[in-house]
């Protein structure tokens, strides 16, 4: 009995995940963003108990996962369970940041037992950095490589021509619709 | 940020995608890539000089299927292992079961020559050229389907790569068959399948690298 409940309960968020989210691909924004908000609450009860030993990471991988969600929404074949393809990309994201928290602790390990009156200034920094992220990563290739590597880090249109395979105007052009689009982006979130 | 404030972001910037958006893509790269393969054959190595005659041979036919069918294959799994959580289905076993075909065939070829007359069934008179060809008639094929697979979101990375491989190998061995002048399934079941394994193996290992997002 409480599995069938369970399972009924899980058949329910299939639907409704399932009903928003090729509503929402067909262009209909109030179902979209329901979407979004009942995907969110979704991957916060399937991560929580993978992220039990940092309850502090919770709200960042969700964000990671929504992102990730939405920008490869193309990717969700309606014939397949919606719930599958969620965990799967959840899972995935899931690893990346377990591999990138691990570099993140060896290069801060020295640091950690200090008092550093900057602690704060540089936690804003570093959610600033993180915010960025995820709005650039929100960019086409064509404006987001060129900032990346311009803008962030220091390189020549002439490098970042070369990294890219685009010519330099089109990295200039890049890095100049790029940074508009960022600066929208800012407006319109605050 | 807080977690409103993204969804909002993402909400207002979503728009619709049209239906069939992103198979349209890969179908795009992947005749796009087999284009490039048959455009390679065609300049470089051209058909087989005596190819209306071939036509007529029943055998030509059989090769043409056996290729055709692992491309067909080939490609169609690596559209399903680019997707999340998408099952790959009976693709594995499809491909085990033509290649078990064209070994069978090469069995009775075998069987009916005397045991001296074999080991020529087997390297034909190109085997020393056959599998690099397809090798690198493959390029144009992976390089389009990589592009292809990188826009969607495989999560199994080498297994990405390694189908990438395969079905590039695959298609590379099916634009060759038009040039090449072997017909012997002794031959095709050895050299062939080493010409598409090159591109498999190299695809499985540059997956984690290729496709990570």
């Amino acid at each position: 009995m409480v599995r069938t409940a369970r399972q009924a309960r899980l058949d329910a968020t299939e639907a409704g995940l399932r009903d928003l989210l090729v509503a929402g691909v067909a262009g209909d924004e109030s179902a979209y963003r329901a979407f979004l908000v009942a995907l969110a609450a979704h991957l916060r009860r399937f991560l929580r108990p993978r992220l039990a030993s940092r309850p502090d990471d919770l709200e960042d991988l969700v964000q990671e996962c929504l992102l990730a969600v939405h920008n490869k929404r193309h990717t969700y074949d309606a014939s397949q369970p919606v719930t599958a393809w969620i965990h799967a990309i959840a899972r995935y994201r899931f690893i990346d940041h377990l591999r990138r928290r691990e570099g993140r602790e060896i290069a801060t390990d020295d640091l950690d037992d200090e008092v550093d009156p900057g602690a704060a200034a540089a936690h804003e920094a570093a959610d600033a950095r993180r915010d960025l992220a995820k709005l650039l990563g929100l960019l086409p290739d064509r404006q987001r490589l060129p900032i990346v590597h311009v803008k962030i880090e220091g390189r020549t249109v002439a490098e970042a021509a070369d990294l890219t395979g685009m010519s330099s105007a089109a990295v200039k052009v890049g890095i100049h619709r790029g940074l508009k689009a960022l600066a929208a982006m800012i407006r319109t979130r605050g | 940020m807080k977690t409103d404030a993204l969804i909002d972001m993402l909400a207002n910037s979503a728009g619709a995608i049209e239906p069939g958006f992103a198979l349209r893509r890969f179908a795009i790269a992947a005749a796009i890539g087999t284009g490039g393969a048959a455009l390679l054959m065609a300049t470089i190595l051209g058909p087989r000089h005596d190819f209306a005659y071939a036509v007529r041979l029943p055998m030509f036919w059989v090769k043409l299927a056996f290729v055709a069918s692992l491309a067909g294959l080939g490609t169609i799994g690596a559209w399903r292992v680019s997707m999340p959580a998408r099952p790959i289905g009976s693709i594995p076993r499809a491909i085990v079961a033509v290649v078990a075909g064209i070994w069978l065939i090469a069995a009775f070829a075998l069987a009916q020559h005397a045991p001296h007359g074999r080991i020529a069934l087997v390297l034909g008179s190109t085997w020393t050229s056959c599998p690099w060809l397809i090798a690198g008639l493959s390029v144009p094929v992976f390089v389009a389907l990589a592009w292809a697979m990188k826009g969607m979101a495989p999560t199994r990375l080498r297994r990405a790569g390694a189908m990438a491989g395969f079905a590039s190998g695959a298609v590379a061995a099916f634009v060759y068959s038009i040039h090449c002048p072997e017909l012997g399934a002794p031959f095709l079941g050895t050299w062939y399948l080493a010409g598409i394994a090159v591109p498999a193996a190299v695809g499985t290992l540059l997956g984690e690298r290729l496709f990570r997002w």
